[in-house]
């Protein structure tokens, strides 16, 4: 595919996603008003942090008036997970210049790993797969402006968007990618101790559950990957 | 003043945590590490899909009205055996909001 091919298919593949954030951004446009940011300080934290959990976090924390360092230090935790995306994509992108791994790596959200890391597993040798991450990375990168921006003109006058459950398009979107993913009994486990360890731990604070449930799925894939690769070496001696 | 300083702040750790392993273009990871990271996107996941269909509000809904959960395994019935995304999404979506109209779930 050339170029512009990669690129369109980035923002279309990346649009069921779109459509499960909007209501996050409206939301937190609204909650930023009402947590005393100015409009301008509303749209900044979107434009500048772009981080969905983290700038939630963030509000709920400014309106119950804790200090800074706090926040920080939380915006820290709940991002580590991003920090495994970033060694997940970096065997992808460490042939291109820093021009390009600057901006990628900003847009590197959940969702954007998601239809991004998709796009990589399949194994044709197309040369441009970093244009799909910037057309992906770019696109839920507007939309989460115009959420915001939503949010803050409209979100008052429309209280009941949170309970139409458009988040479910995030989950039928994340089933749809990761179901096809489990072809070996390792994959299976994983996801199945993950999946148990999630809802084990679903009271920490900060997503610490999410960081453990996938800490915990990794080790136990690898664990029995290495198992079966011992046994097979045992049978051929 | 400090909210715009708070802002830059998060901006700084935001960007830093995504670009940490991007950083350094030679850094290969030992086989162990490149094992790991074949598991990241299922492992996470399925550890934000699970909870969000068994306690879609934040607390246990394991009943025959929670269209997060019946909508979900639909989807994930469609995935097994379609492997199709679009088909996933789109069948799953469909499904969820009949229920959730068919529930009175949706503020009409």
């Amino acid at each position: 595919m050339s170029r512009s091919q990669e690129f369109l298919h980035g923002c279309r593949d990346i649009l069921p996603l779109i459509v499960g954030a909007i209501p996050f951004g409206i939301i937190f446009g609204t909650l930023a008003i009402g947590a005393g940011l100015s409009s301008w300080q509303a749209m900044g934290m979107s434009a500048l942090v772009f981080a969905g959990s983290a700038q939630f976090i963030a509000i709920t924390l400014i309106t119950g008036g804790v200090g800074a360092a706090v926040v920080l230090l939380t915006t820290f935790v709940v991002n580590l997970r991003h920090a495994l995306y970033s060694a997940s994509m970096q065997p992808f992108v460490r042939h291109l210049p820093s021009r390009w791994r600057v901006p990628l790596a900003f847009w590197l959200t959940d969702e954007a790993f998601a239809v991004i890391q998709h796009r990589y597993a399949r194994d044709d040798a197309s040369p441009y797969k970093h244009w799909f991450f910037l057309g992906a990375g770019l696109t839920m990168y507007l939309s989460w402006q115009l959420a915001t921006l939503a949010g803050i003109a409209f979100g008052q006058a429309v209280p009941n968007v949170a309970s139409w459950g458009l988040d479910f398009a995030m989950i039928a979107t994340f089933i749809g990618i990761a179901v096809p993913m489990m072809r070996t009994r390792p994959q299976v486990a994983s996801a199945l101790v993950a999946a148990g360890v999630a809802l084990l731990t679903w009271e920490l604070p900060y997503k610490l559950g999410l960081i453990a449930a996938a800490l915990a799925g990794i080790i136990v894939g690898v664990w029995l990957e290495r198992r079966a690769e011992r046994q097979l070496q045992a049978e051929a001696c | 003043m400090q909210i715009w300083l708070l802002i830059l702040g998060m901006l700084v750790i935001t960007f830093l945590t995504r670009y940490s392993f991007f950083a350094w273009p030679n850094l290969r990871f030992p086989r162990l590490v490149e094992q790991g990271l074949h598991y990241v996107p299922v492992a996470v996941l399925t550890a934000i899909v699970v909870p969000g269909m068994l306690m879609p509000a934040g607390e246990w809904a394991m009943n025959w009205h929670n269209a997060y959960l019946l909508a979900g395994v639909l989807s994930i019935l469609i995935a097994a055996l379609t492997r199709n995304l679009l088909a996933t999404i789109a069948g799953g979506l469909l499904f969820f909001f009949l229920l959730r109209w068919a529930f009175g779930q949706l503020p009409l």
